[in-house]
């Protein structure tokens, strides 16, 4: 058997693995809604909105920065497919709930939000971690990488780390109000793995790439000492 | 009480498919559930008008001892009291867990009896009570308080209790009695969330002493016609209206009269957000969200009330009148 057909890789394979997540992410927005519905939304509607679609935005975000290290860890190349969904999916909860706050507890009102901005760093972080999403979710289709080149269009998706690192201080700062930072916590740790292993990556094949070059120098002044040494004994 | 129930929405008959209108029509549902909920809050308000004997104050909902007091409507809001649910399940009491629905679910380990409160310090006449002396110390009264959180949201509480001033005035503050604290039980194995160094223990917190003689501080053994229940601080507490919630320490079991500022648990905590008067301000937000407004628990309509608009929070919480001359000449952002 070989590595490809693997049962991990031939699940991830499947045809309904992509709707049956895609069901999946949108659960707890089901769950919300449906709360909502039968007014089952407990003492503090708002809160729990706001709350809800921001910490799934996070774990989702989390998922999405894990997908390649997965995928280079366990060699499934097929992960890669499942990326772009959970991506735009932290768009969409992130987008609730920034909505939730804009409407919620501002009423809409752009004069108070923007007060609010400018006042207070934890609402700051989260609406750069939102602008920082957007253009990402503006560029997540085909026919965008295409247009912009796979080189550029990567590059421009490296933004992703910023929004993590973003994304996680507004989470830490907001429990940091009711002195309540061990989750915030958790979810740094896990933000610093992902990140750390991306960084121990490039680290290596930066060594790698140095030695190799290294290696063609010497083999390079080798062959030309060689060179040197047979016009010498030519002399 | 099932909220569910008051929500539900009337069809012409059970058989009958709902009007295709109705549902292309969202916000006409919406607004019609919203009509059936303020339609059922005003048939149980009317219940429970029923429910009341002449002259007494908020019906007790029959959980908890009763309490006898006489209402003082001079010092209290007409504006509806929330919910006894929604008081009694959506609480902040750190020593019970962080989670609102904490207290309500781990409360249930505190034994309020017997129970001693120390009453020390700057004082002429140190003394220890029994909850009985306090529960007799004074004629209990009901009053209706707004209560704001710092966190944003904001109830209306039927307290009873008395002016905290008579205790004061028992024990004989010394000249040098400047400010007062009060302390919360110590005890991690009746207060689970005690082991977990969140805070440091106990929870302590404190007043000017014009504050804490102020007639609105209120000394607080219990809410809607019946003794505290656990989670909202039993046996007794204080309630300070115009400031935010977390002034207000829960389960006391000392008070101390000094000559120094105490520095409160959240002081300790997160310097940089709380200050010592914490008092609820519309403009002054050192945590970092905006106090300018608030959401009213309870409140009732669709989606739990999701979409009632927010209010505007005032200074002092609306006691102004009472309270702002405590303040005179004081720079309220400096002082938060």
């Amino acid at each position: 058997m070989s590595a490809s057909s693997s049962l991990p890789r031939r699940l991830l394979r499947l045809k309904v693995l992509k709707p049956l997540l895609f069901t999946l992410c949108l659960l707890p927005f089901i769950n919300l809604f449906w709360r909502g519905w039968t007014n089952d939304l407990g003492p503090n509607p708002e809160q729990t909105v706001i709350w809800t679609t921001g910490l799934w935005a996070l774990r989702l975000l989390l998922l999405t920065l894990a997908i390649t290290p997965l995928r280079k860890l366990t060699g499934w190349a097929e992960l890669a497919r499942l990326r772009r969904m959970f991506g735009l999916f932290v768009f969409f909860y992130a987008a609730l709930h920034f909505t939730a706050w804009l409407g919620l507890v501002n009423g809409f009102s752009v004069e108070m939000a923007l007060r609010d901005i400018s006042k207070h760093p934890f609402v700051l972080a989260g609406m750069t971690a939102l602008a920082l999403m957007t253009p990402l979710a503006l560029t997540s289709t085909n026919g965008m990488i295409k247009r912009l080149g796979a080189k550029s269009w990567q590059r421009l998706h490296r933004l992703v780390y910023v929004v993590g690192v973003v994304a996680v201080f507004h989470f830490w700062w907001g429990k940091l109000a009711k002195n309540n930072t061990a989750s915030p916590t958790v979810y740094a740790l896990i933000l610093a793995l992902l990140l750390g292993l991306r960084l121990w990556w490039a680290w290596r094949a930066e060594q790698t790439r140095r030695a190799q070059a290294l290696q063609n120098l010497a083999a390079e002044s080798k062959r030309q000492g060689n060179n040197q040494g047979n016009s010498n004994s030519l002399a | 009480m099932s909220k569910r129930q008051d929500q539900g929405f009337e069809h012409p008959t059970s058989s009958e498919i709902t009007p295709k209108e109705i549902y292309k029509d969202r916000r006409h549902f919406l607004a019609a559930a919203g009509v059936g909920v303020a339609a059922g809050a005003a048939a149980l308000a009317a219940h429970h008008a029923q429910a009341t004997p002449a002259g007494a104050g908020q019906s007790a909902p029959g959980k908890l001892a009763p309490l006898a007091s006489q209402k003082n409507a001079a010092l209290s809001t007409t504006q509806t009291p929330t919910p006894y649910k929604d008081i009694t399940t959506y609480n902040n009491f750190y020593e019970f867990g962080t989670s609102k629905s904490d207290p309500a679910k781990n409360a249930g380990s505190l034994k309020t009896r017997p129970w001693t409160v120390v009453v020390e310090g700057e004082v002429h006449k140190p003394r220890t009570f029994s909850i009985d002396d306090l529960l007799k110390l004074a004629p209990m009264e009901e009053r209706i308080y707004r209560h704001r959180c710092v966190e944003g949201w904001a109830m209306v509480v039927p307290w009873l209790g008395y002016s905290f001033s008579h205790l004061l005035k028992a024990v004989e503050p010394t000249a040098n009695a400047k400010y007062v604290e009060y302390i919360t039980l110590l005890d991690p194995a009746e207060m689970p969330g005690q082991n977990d160094p969140i805070l440091q223990w106990p929870y302590l917190e404190g007043l000017r002493m014009d504050e804490a003689m102020h007639p609105l501080t209120l000394l607080t053994f219990g809410l809607y016609g019946e003794v505290l229940p656990n989670q909202d601080g039993a046996p007794m507490r204080m309630v300070i209206p115009w400031k935010y919630g977390f002034k207000g320490g829960k389960s006391i079991v000392k008070i101390r009269l000094v000559e120094k500022q105490p520095v409160t648990s959240w002081m300790r905590a997160v310097p940089q957000w709380y200050g010592f008067y914490s008092n609820v301000n519309p403009d002054v937000s050192p945590q970092n969200w905006s106090q300018a407004n608030e959401r009213m628990i309870g409140q009732g309509g669709a989606f739990g009330g999701l979409f009632a608009p927010r209010v505007p929070t005032q200074l002092f919480n609306g006691y102004g009148a009472q309270v702002a001359s405590l303040y005179q000449g004081m720079n309220l952002s400096k002082f938060f």
